[in-house]
C-alpha cells in the first residue's frame, strides 16, 4: 500500500469547525417553536414518591406540562423494549414509570416550559413528597452477598481460572498478598448530556442526541415508543467527550422524545452537571491479589479476585480480573469476579472499563512481588513474558510488548534507577520511578460504509459511526483519500446519522479497525463501479481490465502495467450521466467471521514509566515525567494517536492522584457533583509526557493491521504512579486515589 | 433559579438605599460565586444591585503610606497592580493561588470577602445544612468533611471560609471599609468574618444592607520576608486543604515581627496572634517554627475525613515560615517544577 496519508501526522479535519464554534452539539440545534424540559431529580436514594403537587407549577404562565409517573403513559411494558444494544442483564431503569425511587438523583419529573429559565425555576418549586426507606450503598458491607454474574453484557466472559493456584502458591519461595480499592468515578465529559427533538409533524422526529451511537439511541426510541425507524432519525455529528458515558442512551433522550410525542412539539432536555452524576459510572471495586514466584523470579501462582458494585436492577459486568490471566506467563491462575447489588444507578463502561481498575491491583502487586523477589520491576516482567495467550490458549496475532519495555525503558532512562525506596533524590525532593502496563482487546465489528464520487471528483464517504473526539473524522478521511488516490481536500467523511449506513457504537477502541477497514472495502467497491463504467466508455486500454490491474492515484485510475494509461475519475463519473457513482461495502463476511472461534489472540499492549517527585515533609506529589510505549498495530495518524495516549495518561494520573466520586452513605448520594470538586488533572498537574509507538506489523488482526488506541494508553498508569510513590517514599498505598492524607 | 430584577447602581448611597428598599435584594460584584449559588437555588435573591458603576475599582496609595483597594477592583487587577507586587507580594501570591485566571478576571475584592463556604452540603439542597437553613442540622459532621475546618468549629457548623486572598489580608492587618444605612464605618479584618457558633448562617459582621467599599492595607507590607503556601488536591483550580500566609521581619536571624494566618482550616482566615508573639524575639529556625506550629494547632479538632489537616497544617506552617525566612521556595510551589529534559 502506498501511504500518502495513512500513517502521516494529519491535523483534525474537524478542527476548524470546533475552534470556530460551527460544530454543533446536541443542545445547540435551535429548532423553531421549541419547548424546554428540565429534569427534577430525587433527593433520596430509595423509597417512593407519595405526592406530586403539580397544580401550582402548571398555573405558572408558560409552563406547558409537568410529566411524572402519574401522567406519562406506559409506552412499553416489557424489559426487552427498554434494553439498548449493550444493556446488561436485568431490568433496565424506566424513567417516570412508577413511584419507586431506586437511586439518588433519579429523574422523578420533567417540567416543560416555554423557556429553559422558566422550566428550571418551575422545577425548583415543584413540591414532591417521598417515603424514604433504608438504602444500601456501601460496597464493603456487601462482600458477603456478592455473587458471580452470568454472561450478562454482550462480550463479557466470566474469568477463567487454570492450573492449581494453591499448588503454585506453595511452590513459590516469595509471596505477595494485598487488598486494593478505588472509588466510583464519573465520566464527566465537558458536554453535558442533552437531546433536542425536532417535531416534524405526524410523529416524525429528528432527534439530536448526545451519544456514542446514533443507532443505539434510535433502537431504544423505536422499541419503547413503537416508532418506525423513518420516524426516529437520530443525528449526532459531534460529541463533546464520551469516555463511555454515551454508550448507553441516557434518560434525557427518552424524556425529550416522550415530551415531544405527548405535546406534539419540539423539545430539548439537557442535564445539569449535578445530574451527570445520576447515571452510569466506573464502578467501585475491592480487589485482592496474591502472587508467588519461584527462586528464578518466575510466577508460580496468580490469584486475582474482585468485587464490584452494580445496581439493584441490572448486572453490570466488565473484565476486571481476566487480564491477570493473560499479561504474564503463569500456569496456575485463580480468578474471581463478583457483583454486589447496591442502591445506585447501574455502572457503565468508562475508558478501559475493567482493565483500568484491574490493572491497578495487578500492576501494584507485580511491583510488590518484584521487591519481594529481589528483582527490578522491569526485569521481573521480562522474566514472566507471555509469548502465548494462556487464557484463550491461542497464539498472538502480534505482540510487541517486549519492544515497549525496551524502547520505553531506554527513553525513560530506567537503567539509572536504584532499587531501594527513598534512594533517589533531586535536591531535597524524593524521586520515585515506577512502571506498569497492560493489555487491551483489538476488536473489529461489522460496519457499513458508503463511498460516493460526484461529478466534480469529490469523494464523500459515510457511515453512521460517531466522533467522540478521538479523531474518527480525520482518520477515515485519510483512509478514504489513500484508497481512492485523492487529495485529502477532495474527501469528506460524514458520520453521526441513522440515515447513513449502519455502524456499531463508538467504543471499545474498535472504531478505527471496524469502520477503517470498511472504508477500504467501500472504496474498493467504488473502484469496481468506476472500472465498470469505463467499460462503457471509449477507452481501449481499459477494456477487460480487472480491479487488481488498476491503481488509484492523483485523482486517476491507472493501469498498474502502464501508468501512462489513466482515466480521470471525475471524467468517469461525468461520462456515466449520473450525478455520482457510489458503492457500499458488504458486512456479510465480517458478520460470518464473528461467528467463528478466533484463531489468534488479538491485543494491544503498553508499558508505562513514571517519575514522581515528592516533597519529603508536605508529601505533595508531582508526576514530572511519563513515558508510555504502546504497541497497537498500525498507527493511522501519529498526531491524533498521540493525543489519544496523552489523554489516557492524564486520565491515569487523575485516577492515581485525585479522581473519585465521593458518596455520603447516610444519604446514598455522591456529594462532589461539580467540576470544582470532582477533581481531574489541570494543566499545572501535567508535565512531560512522551508517547512512543513501537513498530508492530500485524497482517492477521485485520487488513489494515489496526488495533485501536482509545483505551490501551491508560493501562498501568495509575499503578505506575503508585509504584513510583512507593519508590520515592517507601509508602505503599493500595487505595486510589492517593491523596495527600494517605501519605502523611 | 428565581427570576429577578437588576439595577446597575450609580453611586454608593443609591446602592445602599436600593438595597434597603427591596426585600430579598443582593449586591453583585463579579457574580462568580453568587450566580452559581443562584443556579443551585442556595441563594434566591429577587433583585440584584450591580456595583460596577460605583467607581470603586481603583487602587490608590493612602496618605498614611498604605494602599486602598476599591471593593470592585478585580482580583486580577489587584494581584498584578505594581504597588501590590512591590509592597504587598504576599497578597499577590495569595490571590494568584486562588481560582483560575478567568475567575480572577471577573471576581472582585469585595466579593472575595463575601464568598460563601464550599462545604458540599451547603451546595446540595437535598441535605440538611445549618448554614443554608438554620436549625436543620450539620451534615458535614459525621459526613464527608474533607474540606471542612479544624479550628474554631462549633457543633452547628464546621465550614471553612474558602478564600486565599483573605488569608493574606488577615495577615497584613487590613481594614475593611463599609457603607450602610447608618453611614460609613471600618471593621478590622480579624473582626470581619466570624466563627460559626450557634449562628453559622452569618458568615461575617456586616449589618444588613452594608456594602463593602474598600480595603485599606497599612504601610507595613512585609515585602522582604513572606510566603503564601497553599496545599490542595491538584496544583491549580482547587480550594485550599490548608494554606499559610507567613510574613516576617528579621534582624539577622532574629524575628522582630511576625504574621501568621491559615486558610482552609476555619470559618475565617485564622490569624493566630499568640503564635506570632511566640515567634518574636526568637531565632528563625526549624525548632522555633515547629514549636509555633504545635501551638497554633493546640486546640484543633478533627472530624474524621479532615483530621489529617491538623498534621498537614503543622508541616505547612513550618515550611511557610522557612520559606519566608530564606525567601526561596524550598521545595513544593507551583512554579518549582519545570518539565525536565528526558535522559535520552
Ligand atoms: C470553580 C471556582 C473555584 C474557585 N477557587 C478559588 C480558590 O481557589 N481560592 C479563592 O480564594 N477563591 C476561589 N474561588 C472563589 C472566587 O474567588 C470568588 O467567587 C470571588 O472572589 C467572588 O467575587 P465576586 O465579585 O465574583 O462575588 P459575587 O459572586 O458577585 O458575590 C459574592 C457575594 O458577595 C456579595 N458582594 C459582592 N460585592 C460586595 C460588596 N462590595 N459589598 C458587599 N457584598 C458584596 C454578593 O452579594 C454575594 O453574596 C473560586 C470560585 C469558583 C467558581
Ligand atoms: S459545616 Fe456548615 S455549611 Fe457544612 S453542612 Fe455543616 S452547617 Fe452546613
Amino acid at each position: 500500500m502506498n501511504t500518502d496519508y495513512i500513517g502521516k501526522p494529519t491535523s483534525r479535519v474537524d478542527g476548524p469547525a470546533k475552534v470556530t464554534g460551527t460544530a454543533k452539539y446536541a443542545a445547540e440545534y435551535n429548532v423553531p417553536n421549541m419547548l424546554y424540559g428540565y429534569v427534577v431529580s430525587s433527593p433520596i436514594a430509595k423509597g417512593k414518591i407519595t405526592k406530586i403537587d403539580a397544580a401550582p407549577v402548571l398555573a405558572l404562565a408558560g409552563v406547558q406540562q409537568v410529566f411524572s409517573h402519574e401522567n406519562v403513559p406506559h409506552f412499553a411494558i416489557f424489559d426487552r423494549s427498554y434494553q439498548d444494544e449493550i444493556a446488561p442483564g436485568g431490568s433496565p431503569f424506566r424513567p417516570l414509570y412508577d413511584a419507586e425511587i431506586k437511586f439518588s438523583l433519579q429523574p422523578v419529573a420533567l417540567v416543560v416550559a416555554d423557556t429553559f429559565e422558566l422550566a428550571r425555576y418551575a422545577a425548583s418549586v415543584l413540591h414532591i413528597e417521598y417515603e424514604e426507606v433504608a438504602h444500601e450503598t456501601k460496597l464493603s458491607q456487601h462482600i458477603d452477598d456478592a455473587y458471580e454474574p452470568g454472561k450478562g453484557k454482550i462480550g463479557f466472559q466470566p474469568p477463567k481460572s487454570r492450573g492449581n493456584f494453591g499448588k503454585g502458591w506453595k511452590e513459590g519461595v516469595a509471596h505477595v498478598e494485598a487488598q486494593f480499592s478505588h472509588h466510583a468515578q464519573h465520566h464527566n465529559p465537558m458536554e453535558n448530556f442533552a437531546t433536542t427533538v425536532e417535531w416534524l409533524g405526524d410523529k416524525h422526529l429528528n432527534i439530536y442526541d448526545k451519544t456514542q451511537g446514533a443507532f443505539n439511541s434510535q433502537l431504544l426510541v423505536t422499541k419503547i415508543f413503537g416508532l418506525s425507524k423513518d420516524r426516529a432519525r437520530v443525528i449526532s455529528k459531534y460529541t463533546g467527550g464520551g469516555f463511555g458515558s454515551g454508550l448507553r442512551p441516557q434518560y434525557q433522550l427518552l424524556l425529550a422524545v416522550m415530551a415531544s410525542l405527548e405535546l406534539e412539539r419540539s423539545v430539548r432536555v439537557s442535564l445539569t452537571r449535578e445530574q451527570m452524576f445520576s447515571f452510569g459510572h466506573r464502578p467501585e471495586t475491592l480487589q485482592h491479589v496474591a502472587l508467588a514466584t519461584a527462586a528464578d523470579g518466575s510466577l508460580t501462582g496468580i490469584n486475582h479476585f474482585a468485587v464490584a458494585e452494580t445496581s439493584q436492577f441490572e448486572d453490570f459486568t466488565e473484565n476486571v480480573v481476566g487480564w491477570s490471566g493473560m499479561l504474564y506467563d503463569c500456569k496456575n491462575v485463580a480468578l474471581g469476579y463478583r457483583l454486589a447489588k447496591l442502591d445506585v444507578y447501574t455502572p457503565l463502561d468508562m475508558r478501559a472499563p475493567g482493565a483500568a481498575s484491574g490493572s491497578i491491583a495487578l500492576e501494584i502487586a507485580m511491583d510488590e512481588m518484584a521487591y519481594a523477589a529481589g528483582l527490578d520491576p522491569l526485569e521481573f516482567r521480562m522474566r514472566n513474558y507471555s509469548d502465548h495467550d494462556q487464557a484463550q490458549d491461542l497464539p498472538y496475532s502480534s505482540k510487541a510488548l517486549r519492544k515497549c519495555y525496551h524502547e520505553g525503558a531506554a527513553k525513560f532512562g530506567w537503567k539509572q534507577r536504584t532499587a531501594a525506596p527513598g534512594s533517589m533524590r533531586d535536591g531535597n525532593l524524593l524521586v520515585g520511578w515506577g512502571m506498569g502496563g497492560g493489555v487491551w482487546d483489538a476488536t473489529k465489528l461489522p460496519a457499513s460504509v458508503r463511498a460516493s464520487l460526484d461529478a466534480d471528483g469529490h469523494l464523500t464517504v459515510s457511515s453512521g459511526t460517531n466522533e467522540i473526539g478521538t479523531g474518527t473524522y480525520t482518520i477515515m478521511t485519510q483512509i478514504a483519500a489513500e484508497s481512492m488516490g485523492l487529495p485529502i481536500e477532495a474527501v469528506t467523511f460524514v458520520l453521526g446519522d441513522t440515515e447513513l449506513p449502519e455502524s456499531p457504537l463508538q467504543g471499545g477502541s474498535w472504531t478505527a479497525a471496524s469502520v477503517g477497514n470498511s472504508v477500504v472495502e467501500a472504496c474498493t467497491k467504488l473502484g469496481e463501479a468506476l472500472l465498470k463504467q469505463t467499460q462503457k466508455m471509449d477507452s481501449p486500454a481499459f477494456k477487460g481490465v480487472k480491479i487488481d490491474d488498476v491503481q488509484f492515484a492523483n485523482g486517476q485510475m491507472r493501469l498498474r502495467s502502464d501508468s501512462t494509461q489513466a482515466m480521470v475519475l471525475r471524467d468517469v463519473v461525468q461520462a456515466s450521466g449520473e450525478p455520482r457513482i457510489e458503492a457500499e461495502n458488504s458486512t456479510l463476511l465480517a458478520k460470518l467471521a464473528m461467528l467463528k472461534p478466533p484463531k489468534y489472540s488479538m491485543h494491544a499492549h503498553n508499558a508505562v514509566f513514571v517519575e514522581v517527585k515528592v516533597d519529603p515533609d508536605l508529601m505533595t506529589v508531582h508526576v514530572t515525567r511519563v513515558v508510555n510505549a504502546v504497541a497497537a498495530g498500525r498507527i493511522l495518524n501519529p498526531k491524533t494517536a498521540r493525543s489519544q495516549v496523552l489523554g489516557s495518561v492524564v486520565w491515569g494520573l487523575g485516577m492515581a492522584l485525585m479522581e473519585e466520586s465521593v458518596m455520603d452513605h447516610r444519604f446514598g448520594r455522591y456529594m462532589n457533583h461539580s467540576l470544582a470538586e470532582y477533581h481531574v488533572p489541570v494543566n499545572a498537574d501535567i508535565h512531560a509526557i512522551d508517547v512512543v509507538f513501537v513498530n508492530e506489523e500485524d497482517d492477521k488482526v485485520n487488513p489494515l493491521g489496526i488495533k485501536g488506541l482509545g483505551e490501551v494508553g491508560m493501562l498501568g498508569v495509575a499503578a505506575a504512579v503508585a509504584n513510583a510513590i512507593y519508590h520515592a517514599t517507601g509508602k505503599r498505598v493500595r487505595d486510589m486515589p492517593i491523596t495527600i492524607d494517605k501519605l502523611l | 433559579m428565581n427570576s429577578f430584577t437588576f439595577t446597575q447602581a450609580a453611586a454608593v448611597d443609591a446602592a445602599v438605599r436600593e438595597k434597603a428598599s427591596h426585600e430579598g435584594a443582593a449586591y453583585i460584584g463579579g457574580g462568580t460565586n453568587l450566580v452559581d449559588l443562584m443556579k443551585e437555588n442556595v441563594a434566591r435573591p429577587t433583585h440584584l444591585i450591580g456595583l460596577k458603576k460605583l467607581g470603586l475599582d481603583t487602587i490608590e496609595n493612602t496618605p498614611d503610606g498604605g494602599l486602598r483597594l476599591g471593593a470592585l477592583a478585580t482580583n486580577a487587577d489587584t494581584a498584578y497592580h505594581p504597588e501590590v507586587i512591590s509592597r504587598y507580594p504576599l497578597l499577590n501570591q495569595a490571590i494568584l493561588a486562588g481560582a483560575s485566571p478567568q475567575l480572577r478576571n471577573m471576581a472582585t475584592d469585595g466579593g472575595n470577602l463575601m464568598q460563601r463556604t464550599r462545604c458540599y452540603y451547603f451546595y446540595d439542597l437535598a441535605t440538611p445544612c445549618n448554614k443554608r437553613e438554620p436549625g436543620t442540622g450539620c451534615s458535614a459532621i459525621g459526613g464527608y468533611n474533607r474540606v471542612c475546618g479544624i479550628l474554631g468549629t462549633s457543633d452547628s457548623c464546621i465550614a471553612t471560609h474558602p478564600s486565599d486572598m483573605c488569608v493574606a489580608l488577615a495577615a497584613l492587618d487590613t481594614t475593611v471599609r463599609v457603607s450602610g444605612p447608618n453611614g460609613e464605618r471600618t471593621i478590622k479584618f480579624e473582626d470581619f468574618h466570624r466563627l460559626p457558633g450557634d449562628h453559622p448562617e452569618r458568615d461575617n459582621t456586616l449589618e444588613p444592607g452594608e456594602l463593602i467599599t474598600g480595603l485599606d492595607l497599612p504601610a507595613k507590607g512585609f515585602a522582604q520576608h513572606f510566603s503564601y503556601l497553599k496545599l490542595r488536591d491538584r496544583t491549580s483550580y482547587a480550594f485550599a486543604l490548608v494554606s499559610v500566609a507567613a510574613a516576617l521581619e528579621l534582624d539577622g536571624n532574629t524575628i522582630k515581627d511576625a504574621r501568621l494566618a491559615l486558610g482552609g482550616v476555619a470559618h475565617k482566615a485564622w490569624r493566630d496572634k499568640a503564635a506570632e508573639a511566640l515567634l518574636v524575639g526568637q531565632p528563625a529556625t526549624a525548632d522555633t517554627f515547629r514549636r509555633v506550629a504545635a501551638k497554633v494547632l493546640e486546640n484543633a479538632k478533627g472530624y474524621g475525613e479532615n483530621t489529617f489537616k491538623i498534621e498537614l497544617a503543622k508541616r505547612a506552617i513550618v515550611r511557610a515560615l522557612k520559606q519566608a525566612t530564606e525567601m526561596k521556595a524550598t521545595v513544593d510551589t507551583n512554579a518549582y517544577f519545570q518539565p525536565s529534559a528526558f535522559n535520552s
